[in-house]
């Protein structure tokens, strides 16, 4: 069960069973739609962007513990991030749930994030991971749906 | 945790059934590994059922001695590979009860042969306004192809709905089916939902209207007795991965004078009688929808995993297997927060269920890591899913190697996921 304990920690299943910032947001002007045709996981990612910054972020959709909770956790690490920052964490996190980088090693901005990096021992769910991640990169990037496969 | 993995290895000849499902294990080799240190528990077989040894010795007998393109040669080899070739579609015209074995065309899967009468009866014989009948149960399979014909020739495609336990209401059913009717596309077993249709009669009200009716026998050849004649079916599609035979093999059987008017679907060699730059005169059936070499190998196996059903006491099998759903259903219905979906009368090999709050990728995982093997997703059939409200459903389906014993460190592990979540 350690690799399962390691996958479900208890910060994601908080996450997952009460999701921050998890709503419409009326003031945004980027959002685009996140789908995984494979298991139906989909979410909205909305952004209220203001001088290159995302000031405003919430998600809504539904979709499993650890799609909810990267989700979730997603919306605290971009708020109040500059675009090219929010994208370079989008990078780190994909890096570390692929199992592409050491994010013990290679320095990083993932600080609490960094509880995902269980995901990357269990191949078919990093999908789940990073779906409000693609999404968010997506609306950061006008882009207005996005699938992961 | 504390479920004993040596209880997995104790199974006696159950006293209810009579059936010796331990004798039964040894013959398929898969079931004795371990996953994640656990006994593998493999309750996937709507998805893939696993392969008997006798089934995989065909195909290495085959490939060691006896490989070779069919049909064309006149060589030693070839007349061997065709022999047994030939030999499998025997036994599928006995395991169906076909009248001749040309109504049985080897194809990919299920899949192919929806496939291919849509493509050989559809586009010939339904034209714009017609309608097609299939209904809210159908895997993509029994969907999409007929979507695809009703875009083409702008014909339309009628739903039979189902009630609450996942049953389909007939009554729409004989609403449904009127003058513009030109065919109809059931499932016999639900792969969601287990539902077991009333196929015979509801493929009699179609004949009424003179509309012939495909059977999407996917989920219902693995674990009844099927007789075509006796349905009186006009197509019926299986698949061999389904029913202990490797992937690449299954069948699509249709009655001959339907065949015989039908256009072919894939051109090229071994479909035809002769060929010039002008016309192709095409083969006589079974060939003529056999285009390319076939899973030669595959379908060999097909016909040993038929020896193999046909050497098991099936009667006995089925009976095992009803009292393993009837053990499971009562297990999981137990457990507080746990939902079956799909709890019609009658019901075959598929258990479908959800859990309050918690996602079926999340209880797929969980059981994965305890070496359990279920299915968590929308199954290939989302029209069910958005049905019963639910994202997706973790499913977890029988065969007659499956014991109580596991059914038990199912329930006993559904029990941690929902501790984990809690």
């Amino acid at each position: 069960m350690s690799e399962l304990s390691e996958l479900y920690q208890q910060v994601i299943l908080d996450h997952n069973k009460k999701p921050r910032n998890f709503r419409k947001l009326e003031t945004a002007n980027h959002s685009a739609e996140g789908y995984n045709p494979l298991c139906g996981d989909q979410l909205t990612v909305y952004l209220h962007l203001e001088d290159d910054a995302v000031k405003e972020v919430s998600f809504e959709g539904s979709g499993c513990a650890i799609s909810k909770a990267a989700a979730s956790m997603m919306t605290q690490a971009v708020k109040g991030k500059k675009k090219q920052e929010a994208e370079k964490l989008f990078t780190e996190f994909h890096g570390m749930v692929t199992g592409e980088f050491d994010e013990e090693t290679t320095p990083n901005e993932l600080g609490h994030l960094k509880i995902f990096a269980g995901v990357r021992d269990f191949p078919v769910r990093v999908k789940c991971a990073t779906l409000a991640w693609h999404t968010m990169h997506a609306a950061l990037n006008n882009q207005e749906l996005v699938s992961t496969e | 945790m504390a479920i004993a993995a040596d209880s997995v290895t104790e199974t006696k000849t159950s006293s209810v059934t009579g059936f010796d499902v331990q004798r039964i294990r040894e013959d398929f080799p898969v079931l004795r590994q371990t996953v994640n240190g656990k006994p593998l528990v493999y309750l996937d077989n709507a998805a893939s059922s696993q392969v008997p040894q006798v089934v995989i010795d065909r195909g290495s007998i085959y490939l060691e001695d006896e490989h070779s393109n069919i049909h064309r040669g006149v060589h030693y080899l070839s007349q061997k590979a065709t022999t047994a070739y030939e030999g499998a579609r025997e036994k599928v015209k006995r395991f169906i009860n076909a009248r001749d074995v040309k109504e049985c065309i080897f194809v990919r899967g299920a899949t192919e042969g929806i496939n291919l009468v849509m493509h050989g009866y559809g586009r010939k014989f339904i034209g714009e306004g017609d309608e097609i009948i299939i209904s809210a149960m159908e895997h993509h399979a029994n969907i999409v192809p007929w979507q695809m014909l009703c875009e083409e020739k702008g014909a339309k495609l009628r739903v039979i709905p189902m009630n609450d336990a996942g049953e389909l209401i007939l009554d729409e059913y004989d609403t449904l089916l009127n003058e513009r009717t030109r065919f109809v596309a059931l499932s016999h077993v639900s792969n969601a939902l287990g539902t077991i249709n009333p196929v015979k009669q509801m493929i009699d009200q179609a004949h009424k209207y003179g509309v012939p009716v495909l059977i999407d026998g996917a989920q219902s050849a693995p674990h009844m007795p099927i007789d075509v004649q006796d349905l009186d079916c006009d197509f019926f599609a299986f698949s061999g991965h389904k029913m202990f035979a490797p992937t690449g093999s299954g069948v699509i059987y249709g009655k001959a004078d339907f065949l015989e008017r039908m256009n072919p679907f894939q051109g090229g060699g071994d479909m035809i009688k002769s060929v010039t730059f002008e016309k192709t005169t095409y083969a006589d059936l079974p060939n003529k929808f056999e285009a390319g070499t076939p899973a030669i190998a595959s379908q060999i196996g097909l016909g040993a995993s038929i020896d193999y059903l046909s050497a098991i006491n099936r009667v006995r099998a089925a009976a095992h297997e009803h009292e393993l759903m009837r053990y499971a259903t009562e297990k999981l219905t137990a457990i507080e927060g746990v939902r079956i979906i799909g709890t019609a009368k009658e019901k075959a090999s598929v258990l479908s269920f959800v859990i309050d709050e918690i996602h079926p990728h999340d209880i797929g995982t969980i059981l994965d890591q305890e070496g359990i093997a279920v299915r968590a997703g929308h199954h290939c059939a989302q029209p069910v899913m958005q049905r019963f409200k639910v994202p997706a459903t973790a499913r977890a389906s029988f065969a007659f190697y499956n014991t109580k014993e596991e059914v038990d460190v199912l329930a006993e592990t559904i029990k941690r996921v929902i501790d984990i979540f809690s």
